[in-house]
This record gives C-alpha cells, structure tokens and sequence, in this order.
C-alpha cells in the first residue's frame, strides 16, 4: 500500500531525513517510533504530499506522491501533531468544509460528516465553536477529519500527545478498530503505544532508519540476557561469591541499603536460575524479600537501539 | 471550480464570524463619510457663493465632488486592504491549518483563487457600500452617471491589485503584524514612487510614474476609461497571484 524507496530530505544543509526504505501492506498498523527531531513528522509530511522529498520516492496506493500529489492526498487522511482546525468554525460547520474539499459529493455531505462523528463519539459537541473545545476533543475532531471520504490510509503524527490517560485509552482502542480496514501509520514517542496498537514498527533515530520488525521480533533480537532482581535482607557480603560461582550467571551488581541487599542478575539468555537461586538464600538462613525476571521492554529496546546509533556517529 | 467556491466560503465566513469584518467595513465607511461630508459642504459653499454672483457656467459636480471623493476613496483603501488580507495565508499557517489545505486533495491554484476571491469579497461589499453616498447626490443633485460607473469600476481593479499584493505578502509569513504592515509599506511605496520620479530624468520618470498604482487611478476617477490602466492592474494581479503562487509552493519545500 505504502513503498518508501531511499527516501532522503534535506533542510538547507540539515539532513533531516537520510535514505530510509520501507513497505506497508493493505491493514497493518505501522508503528513509527524516534525520539523528537527524529525525523518522523518529515517522512509523514512527505507521504501526505505536504512537502516533496529531496532524493527518493514514496508512492501511496501506486501513485508517486510527487508525481501524482492529488491522486495520494484522496486517499490518506492525515492527522498533523497539531490538529488542523479552523477555530472559528463549529465542529459540524467544519467537518463540512473538510468532507467538501476531499471531495464528498454535495447530497453525501451530512451523512458523511455524520459517520465520522459519530466514529470518534463527538456528537455531544458538534454544534460548538472549536475553540471553545478541550484539548481531548479537539484531537478527535481532527481525528474525525482525517477519516472523512473514508480513505484507505491514515497517517497519525503523535495522535496521543497532550491527552488525559482515559482519552490515549479511548484514541488508541479507536485506531486498533481503524487497523482493521486501514492501513495506518502512526508516530509516536510514547513506547508502550507501539506495542499496544501496532503490528511493525518502524525505528528511526537522526533521520536514519535503524530497525524494522514486529515489537516481539525486536525485543527478542535484542536480548542478549536475563535479568533477575533479588532483594535479600540479613545476608553478609560473602553471598555474592556464592551467586558468582552459580551455573549461567554473567555478571552481578549490587548495593546494600539499611540491611537489605539489592541485587541485579545477568545469566545466559534461556535459561532461569530463579529456582536455584532462591535454594541459595533461603539454604543460606537469609530473608528472601524479592526475586523477579525483568523483561525487556520495547523501552529498552528503543534505548538500545537509538544510543548504539549515536555511539556509532 | 466547487474547491476554489469551498476555500473562498470558509475565508469569508472566517471574516464574519470575527468582528474582522464589521470593523474594516465600519471604520472605512466612517472615514470615508468624513470625506464625503466636507467635500460636499464646500462643494454646497462654492454652489451657494456661484449662485450668489450670477456668474460663468453652473459647477460641476462630477468633477468638483465625485472626482475627490473617489480619489480619496483611493488613498483610504491603501490603509483598510493591509488590515483586510492580513490574516490570508499568515493566519493558516500559525494554526496549522496550512497543513491541512496543502494535505487534501486541493490545488495550490485552488487554494490561492478561493483566498484572493474571499479578501475580495470584502473589499467590494466594503467599496459597493459607499455607493449608498452617491445615491443621495442622484437623488437630489444631477450627476452624471457614467463617470461615476467608471471611476467605481477604476476602484474595483485597484484594489484586485492591492488585496493580491496583500495576499502575497501574508503568503511570506505567519505573523499577521507583519503581513499587515509589509502590506502597508508596499502598498505606500506603489503609491509615492510617482512623486519620487520626478525628481530623477525623463526614462526613470517615466517607469517610475508607471509603476505608481494611484497614477493609473486618476484617469478613472475623472470618468476616463483607458484600456491602458486596465492592462496595468489586470497584469499586476495576476503578476502577484503568481508570486502567491511561487511562495506558496516554496514553502512547502521549506517546510513551513
């Protein structure tokens, strides 16, 4: 649905964007992940026809964006970090003028304008001045513009920014529903996002591309070890030459606070030395206060992967 | 042709839903009220003194009354029009709705004609508004109407020019102080660059009184109809449309 070949942007002589290639499918959900200034919200402006890129070529349903802009922009809907509203316009009034220029026909206008705001449940403010909206509602009613002449793909730049923690729950289980007949991509810095909406993710770090791959895959390739976290309370110093000398451990580093021993385990991936361990201490006469394996997250992952970049540079 | 009608539709209801509007029209039909009401006054003086002295031919009113009042029509419009397209292209760019018009399916031509058309608008309800003052000359006094048909049509072409000056300058920026008081200064400098000619030789004169874009109005106002002055402000039009154009585009490459 979505070809990204080489895709290169410069500003004047910042290169904000540099050689990234990517696909998306027909109904995946394209996690774009980076930190600020990262160069996401440019590879979206120029998928959405906003800005022609420098070098390469993004093509949208088999139209070049460049070549043919008109025929892209009819098909994605695109959610900007700031929602695009006319302030001075009701929610309808302006939901209206959206659907007319992307082209809805005249007798459709109403029941189209109806259909998305209903979709992003807005009705109880549609008569309002936008202006005059929260910070929640205004998001979805850039989110209902987005979605007006149903367009096969949805671009979304941070659509969760700025909202309270019942309205990211509420616009993330709406783009999990727009996944299902959408092809979407969606930017965000917030971890835990991508993993809970979409199904690739796209990791880019200063402009470049650094992984692509399903949230699982990347976690997993990632891992070079376990990680248990032990809190042992009464056990004298010479316990860490006891945990050392345990089979598959790598390494240990640990601090003692008023009496308790907080220890961070590395052992060999695959394998769990949680049983033995715990053998050790309570053999030992100690207090066991604590014992967990510490997952990886796509937090770490991302960390991993965006300072290896810049260690690199 | 439904896009640019959609573009031009929202940009005027943007003026009225904001006192923008009434204030311009308002502000524009007081002032030039002023104006109106002293040059009637001593029009009715000298009326009254010729009428005294039984003397030379009975004054005309088309030339002693309409001809300043449109000339100084003229000259107001030089401050109303930056206050008029101020907010065009600046204020869509500062609320991120720039993004939006350039992500639908809409043409920069589309964009740009609806945007232009709706400043306009404006300007013509605002200009058509003082034709209200010519009516009580027709009603009680008997002037010519031709005269003044055209020095009305001399008005309208000005300021297609100007209000696509002012587009085009708000096109270059976000903030809309600035738009408007670029404007200004443009629109001044159009207007004494004829004066500054003549202090240079006769080809600078020349391009100079050329370029002034009153100059070209006074032939309207005293009821001439020059197919040269017309070409001028036609040309200037789409000259400035097409910079709008250029701006527009190029800030898409920029990414502004």
């Amino acid at each position: 649905m979505i070809e990204v070949r080489n895709l290169t942007k410069y500003f004047g002589d910042l290169k904000a964007v540099d050689d990234i290639s990517f696909s998306v499918q027909r109904g995946e959900v394209l996690g774009f992940l980076g930190p600020n200034a990262a160069g996401k919200t440019t590879t979206m402006r120029i998928l959405t026809g906003f800005m022609p890129a420098s070098e390469g070529t993004a093509s949208v349903a088999g139209y070049d964006v460049f070549e043919n802009g008109i025929e892209v922009k009819r098909r994605v809907g695109y959610l900007p970090e700031n929602p695009p509203l006319y302030r001075d316009m009701t929610v309808t009034e302006y939901l209206r003028f959206a659907a007319q220029v992307k082209g809805v026909a005249h007798r459709a206008l109403a029941a189209e304008t109806e259909r998305v705001i209903e979709r992003v449940s807005i009705g109880d403010v549609r008569h309002k001045f936008i202006d005059k909206l929260s910070k929640g509602y205004k998001q979805r009613v850039g989110l209902a513009q987005a979605l007006l002449n149903n367009p096969p793909v949805l671009v979304f730049d941070e659509p969760t920014v700025g909202l309270d923690p019942k309205q990211i729950i509420e616009v993330r289980e709406l783009i999990r529903s727009l996944g299902e007949d959408h092809t979407v991509i969606l930017s965000t810095h917030i971890l835990p996002e991508v993993s809970m909406t979409c199904s690739r993710v796209v990791i880019i770090n200063a402009g470049r591309l650094v992984a692509v791959d399903t949230p699982a895959n990347l976690t997993a390739r990632l891992k070079g070890s376990e990680t248990i976290v032990v809190e042992v309370a009464g056990a004298p110093e010479e316990i860490r030459g006891k945990i050392m000398k345990m089979e598959d451990v790598l390494s240990l580093s640990l601090h003692t606070d008023a009496g308790v021993m907080h220890c961070r385990i590395e052992s060999k991936v695959n394998t769990d030395i949680r049983g033995r361990l715990a053998a050790l201490i309570v053999n030992g006469g100690w207090e066991l206060r604590e014992l967990r394996r510490e997952a990886l997250s796509l937090e770490d992952v991302f960390l991993k992967l965006t300072t290896r970049e810049e260690e690199l540079d | 042709m439904g896009n640019v009608w959609a573009v031009c539709k929202r940009d005027i209801r943007g003026y009225f839903a904001s006192p923008i509007a009434y204030v311009i029209i308002g502000l524009f039909l007081m002032v030039a009220g002023i104006f109106f009401y002293l040059l009637l006054s001593s029009f009715m003086q000298y009326a009254y003194a010729s009428m005294m002295n039984r003397q030379g031919a009975p004054l005309n009113i088309n030339l002693m009354m309409i001809r300043p009042f449109l000339l100084n029509l003229s000259v107001i419009i030089l401050f109303i029009i930056p206050v008029i397209t101020m907010r065009s292209f600046a204020e869509e760019k500062k609320a991120g709705t720039m993004e939006f018009l350039l992500t639908v399916p809409l043409t920069n031509r589309q964009i740009i004609l609806g945007k232009f058309l709706a400043s306009y608008f404006l300007y013509v309800v605002m200009i058509l508004a003082t034709f209200l003052f010519m009516l009580f000359l027709f009603l009680w006094g008997d002037p010519e109407l031709a005269p003044v048909l055209i020095g009305y049509l001399g008005l309208l072409l000005l300021g297609a020019a100007l209000v696509a000056m002012g587009n085009f300058i708000s096109s270059l920026t976000e903030n809309q102080v600035v738009a408007a008081v670029g404007t200004f200064a443009a629109t001044m400098s159009l207007w004494i660059i004829g004066a500054a000619g003549d202090l240079g030789g006769k080809v600078l004169q020349g391009i100079l009184k050329y370029l002034s874009i009153i100059d070209h109005f006074e032939d309207f106002s005293g009821g001439v109809f020059d197919t040269n002055h017309l070409s001028f402000y036609l040309s200037m039009t789409f000259v400035l449309l097409f910079l709008t154009y250029q701006s527009v585009e190029s800030s898409r490459w920029r990414g502004r």
